[in-house]
């Protein structure tokens, strides 16, 4: 369960406005989003209206042609980028409503990422990289690489947690990625064609990790990929073209179905 | 995330070591520079600062600085000696008269004379001998250049006797001299004899030292000297800074010097700040990254100050380190005598390397901060 769940009363507000103690109806909501990028008189309009729900215990793929906007479309979601128009809310919070300041609190306590060239630390060991979010959030290095550590034990590394990622398979090293995403319990997880930088069987696994480990009733996973050999992995799969989502289906497999209110 | 920080740079050893010897070098190179500056600056001030007896010193008007003097008259002397509040004033004569061997090695040398009945000014720092047998006939104390000079490979004993300007003199003691600026020996006689070693002149009175009475400051009582004598009088001090301010305004010495510290500062900060950047824009992505999992613009600046702050500490004690062992190395060499490591230049140095430092480090935060986080997820 996530942090902070026990100590507020169902309905009450958290300094971020996410209702605790039942789940929203959608972990991300996004109305007619607009990213226009400028540059000197050039203004590229890259998201045209976006509308896109991500529910709680789903992993929802993102997909579509090479440059319709999907990674705009995550960075905007995750805070990275500020949309141009529209409402985007995450986790319940409307996100135009957040400083700058409030705006990163909130990414580094309820947003994990995955890359997907991994962007680990070179001089960092498994461990530590995947201890960055605690460490950012101040927790004593002993207890973040300690916790790290489970992390990547429950994702199969425990046999390499003091190497460098240079030591490690790219498959190894998305492994330690997944495990910086998640090791501070975030409830929404992104991710940026995790498995292209994969051969086909590594990649395969780390899918199955992302939907074993990262999606639970709690959390809600998105995972931006060209790949169509993951999308057996979806439980929703959204169509995207030329910046907005053009279809969005449900996949049969879906993994809560029955604590989903 | 300060561990992170030093991490990072330490995992990047070629850059590590690269930023460090930068500091190290422009640190050595400042320190060192500036200690040997201060050195010459000192040693024009030696014979000045070795006659700790008298705090007033008394001359014409228009000196300069040590070197030159116009001499004063016997009756200057007198009215300095009426002058209310200084207790007494003694002749100092200074010239450079050419001293010879017996085997025909000749130099000139500094000749100090003191007067004859008190011995005011005659060196403290023998070796051997007493700075009493100056009253003995034809007596001269030789400092350790001149000694090691005119007998060389000789152990020091006295007795052994030189010419001066034809005049057949006795070494009866050798001293410890600061060194002079040109390095010259440094020899001291009575007043009476040393005047006849040089060739003649009407007057031979180079200085007056005086004492204040108790209860006279010396500045109060050089202001009655002046106003009694029309003569100008200084402390050992004023008239030591005096001579360094005519070396630094009227020499290359300063320009010299301070070229080659501006290049090790200019090196120094460009070598750094680029082999920094750099190393920053390696570690864009890694910086992106970190941005996005929710490392704030403070944190982040932190740890590339604490990055350069490493680098500065490490690199500035090596640097220093190497100045500190030249000295050390060096401080039996007679000729280098009176040059040390200041700690007014060690801390001096330590302020401009930490100024270097965070110089180089301005650019990379300038870099990561204009760093748009979205970038994590460009391939
Ligand atoms: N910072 C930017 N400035 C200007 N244009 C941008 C910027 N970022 C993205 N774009 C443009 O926006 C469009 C969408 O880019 P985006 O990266 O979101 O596509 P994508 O769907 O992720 O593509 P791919 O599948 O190739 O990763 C592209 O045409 C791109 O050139
Ligand atoms: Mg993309």
């Amino acid at each position: 369960m996530i942090q902070g769940v026990a100590e507020i009363s169902p309905g009450e507000r958290s300094p971020f406005g996410v209702l605790h103690g039942r789940f929203e109806e959608s972990a991300v909501s996004c109305r007619r989003v607009t990213k226009e990028f400028v540059s000197g008189d050039n203004r590229t309009l890259v998201l045209r209206g976006v509308d896109f729900d991500v529910s709680f215990g789903e992993m929802t793929l993102l997909v579509g042609p090479s440059g319709c906007g999907k990674t705009t479309l995550l960075s905007v979601i995750a805070g990275l980028l500020d949309p141009t128009g529209g409402n985007i809310s995450v986790l319940g919070q409307n996100m135009d409503e957040l400083s700058g300041a409030d705006s990163i609190l909130f990414r580094r306590k309820n947003l994990g990422f995955v890359f997907q060239q991994y962007n680990l630390l070179p001089a960092l060991t498994a461990a530590e990289n995947a201890a960055v979010p605690l460490l950012a959030a101040g927790v004593p290095r002993k207890r973040a690489v300690d916790k790290a550590s489970a992390m990547l034990a429950e994702l199969g590394l425990e046999q390499r947690l003091y190497a460098l990622p240079s030591q490690l398979s790219g498959g190894q090293q998305q492994r330690v990625a997944l495990a910086r995403a998640l090791v501070h319990e975030p409830r929404l997880i992104v991710c940026d064609e995790p498995t292209s930088a994969l051969d086909h069987e590594t990649g395969h696994a780390v899918m199955e990790l992302l939907t074993t480990v990262a999606v639970r009733e709690d959390r809600a996973v998105i995972v931006v990929t060209h790949d169509s050999r993951v999308f057996d992995f979806a439980d929703r799969i959204a169509h995207m073209d030329d910046g907005r989502i053009v279809r969005t289906e449900a996949s049969e497999k879906a993994h809560f179905p029955a604590t989903r209110n | 995330m300060n561990f992170v920080a030093l991490q990072m740079l330490l995992g990047d050893r070629a850059k590590y070591l690269g930023l460090i010897f930068a500091v190290a070098f422009s640190t050595f190179l400042m320190s060192h520079q500036s200690s040997i500056f201060a050195g010459i600056m000192r040693r024009t001030t030696s014979q000045i600062m070795d006659v700790p007896d008298a705090n007033l010193w008394v001359m014409d008007r228009k000196t300069q600085y040590f070197d030159e003097v116009k001499a004063l008259t016997d009756d200057d002397l007198y009215r300095v000696r009426g002058v209310p509040g200084i207790e007494w004033a003694v002749p100092l004569f200074k010239g450079l008269p050419r001293a010879k061997a017996f085997d025909g090695n000749f130099r000139v040398v500094i000749m100090m004379g003191v007067d004859d009945a008190t011995l005011v000014g005659a060196p403290r720092n023998m070796v051997l001998g007493s700075a009493d047998d100056l009253r003995r006939p034809d007596a001269v104390i030789i400092d350790r250049v001149g000694y090691e000079f005119f007998f060389p490979g000789q152990p020091y004993e006295l007795g052994k006797p030189l010419e001066l300007n034809d005049h057949r003199v006795n070494i009866v003691g050798i001293y410890n001299s600061s060194a002079p600026f040109q390095n010259l020996p440094v020899f001291y006689s009575r007043y009476s004899q040393a005047v006849t070693y040089v060739g003649r002149e009407r007057n031979q009175l180079s200085f007056v030292l005086a004492k204040a009475a108790p209860g006279v400051s010396d500045r109060e009582a050089s202001r009655r000297i002046e106003a009694v004598t029309g003569l100008r009088a200084a402390t050992s001090s004023e008239f030591g800074w005096q001579t360094i301010w005519y070396y630094i305004d009227h020499t290359g010495i300063p320009i010299n010097f301070g070229i080659t510290i501006g290049i090790a500062l200019v090196v120094g900060t460009i070598v750094a700040g680029q082999t920094f950047y750099i190393f920053t824009l390696e570690n864009l992505k890694q910086f992106g990254a970190l941005k996005a999992i929710g490392v704030t613009n403070w944190r982040i600046t932190g740890m590339i100050l604490l990055q350069a702050l490493m680098v500065g500490v490490i690199g500035f004690s090596i640097g220093i380190g190497m100045t500190a062992a030249f000295f050390e190395l060096t401080k039996n060499v007679l000729d280098l005598r009176g040059f040390s490591l200041l700690w007014q230049i060690a801390a001096g140095t330590g302020g401009t390397v930490l100024l270097i430092v965070i110089l180089a480090s301005l650019m990379s935060i300038r870099r990561v901060l204009v760093l748009e986080p979205a970038i994590v997820f460009r391939g």
